[in-house]
């Protein structure tokens, strides 16, 4: 019988305490990654708009090409102008 | 029912409530993170989305400016003769010629132009058949006569007779020549220099002065 209540006793003064203050880590810490997952899709969410511009690189790649070609045109034009060294 | 067993019982059902009241928490936590990774996730795939063609798109144009940079490389080192390129280059574009070097798989130290000619001087010689320096024959050899070339540079510019009249820019310090006094000069037009009595002395221009150097 004195076993049982030192068991009880243990039961109360130490298991449970010993539970609560695990789980209320355990509890704490998956509240603490909730802002943070909020924070990184306001992110992503603002990172994904400001991509939006890429789009334009085909415009910019296109007008890249167009004045290549022009600026060979006028070397062309050069080369016939100006006479070699 | 003994006592020690009823404490058991009481001592195990809080502990069972206990767990289930923290579990229950931890549950709803992580349901709040999987939403908010759910989100994250569909963010993410957009910015992969837009940003797969990126790579494709700037080594293209990175190839396109590459090609053009390439031609008027070759065609300046056509024009201008393999050292006056990179030389000139450099005078317009400080590192540029040493790179330009390196492009061509050259080794060696960039002429530099500017000691003889300025920028503009050295162009207009080059491209412009109405300049001074670029009056003569175009052809054979650089165009530089190292004597007058200064000279003539000067005479592209305002004042070509070198600006005689103009006084220097006041020295500042206790060695100056001439003091330069607040309270007499505030608002007065600059001063002159007299003219001097004499012209310089010139020195007379050679028979053909563009002609290139033998």
């Amino acid at each position: 019988m004195i076993v049982w209540w030192i068991g009880n006793a243990v039961l109360l003064l130490v298991i449970a305490p010993v539970v609560v203050y695990l789980l209320r880590g355990v509890l704490n810490a998956a509240r603490s990654i909730v802002p943070k997952v909020e924070t990184i899709a306001k992110v992503a969410g603002s990172a994904s708009k400001d991509l939006d511009g890429v789009e334009l690189l085909h415009a910019t790649q296109r007008q890249v090409r167009e004045t290549v070609a022009t600026v060979q045109d006028y070397g062309g034009s050069l080369d016939v102008i100006l006479d070699d060294a | 029912m003994e006592a020690a067993a009823i404490v058991t019982i009481i001592a195990v059902v809080v502990v069972i409530a206990v767990l289930v009241v923290y579990l229950v928490a931890v549950i709803l936590e992580l349901r709040k993170i999987n939403s908010g990774l759910d989100v994250v996730i569909g963010s993410v795939g957009e910015i992969v989305g837009k940003s797969a063609p990126v790579n494709d798109i700037v080594s293209a144009i990175d190839a396109d400016l590459d090609g053009g940079s390439d031609l008027l490389e070759g065609l300046l080192e056509k024009k201008a003769g393999t050292e006056d390129a990179a030389g000139l280059i450099e005078s317009v574009f400080p590192g540029g010629g040493a790179a330009m070097v390196a492009r061509r798989g050259r080794r060696g130290p960039v002429k530099n132009i500017d000691e003889v000619y300025t920028r503009g001087a050295v162009q207009l010689a080059r491209l412009g058949r109405e300049s001074p320096l670029g009056a003569g024959a175009l052809s054979g050899a650089a165009l530089r006569d190292a004597s007058a070339s200064s000279a003539a540079a000067r005479a592209l510019y305002a004042e070509p007779g070198g600006g005689s009249t103009k006084p220097r820019s006041p020295t500042i310090g206790t060695g100056a020549p001439e003091v330069y006094s607040p309270n007499e000069e505030i608002g007065a037009p600059r001063k002159r220099r007299p003219p001097p009595a004499q012209p310089r002395q010139r020195r007379p221009p050679p028979t053909e002065p563009w002609a290139p150097r033998e």
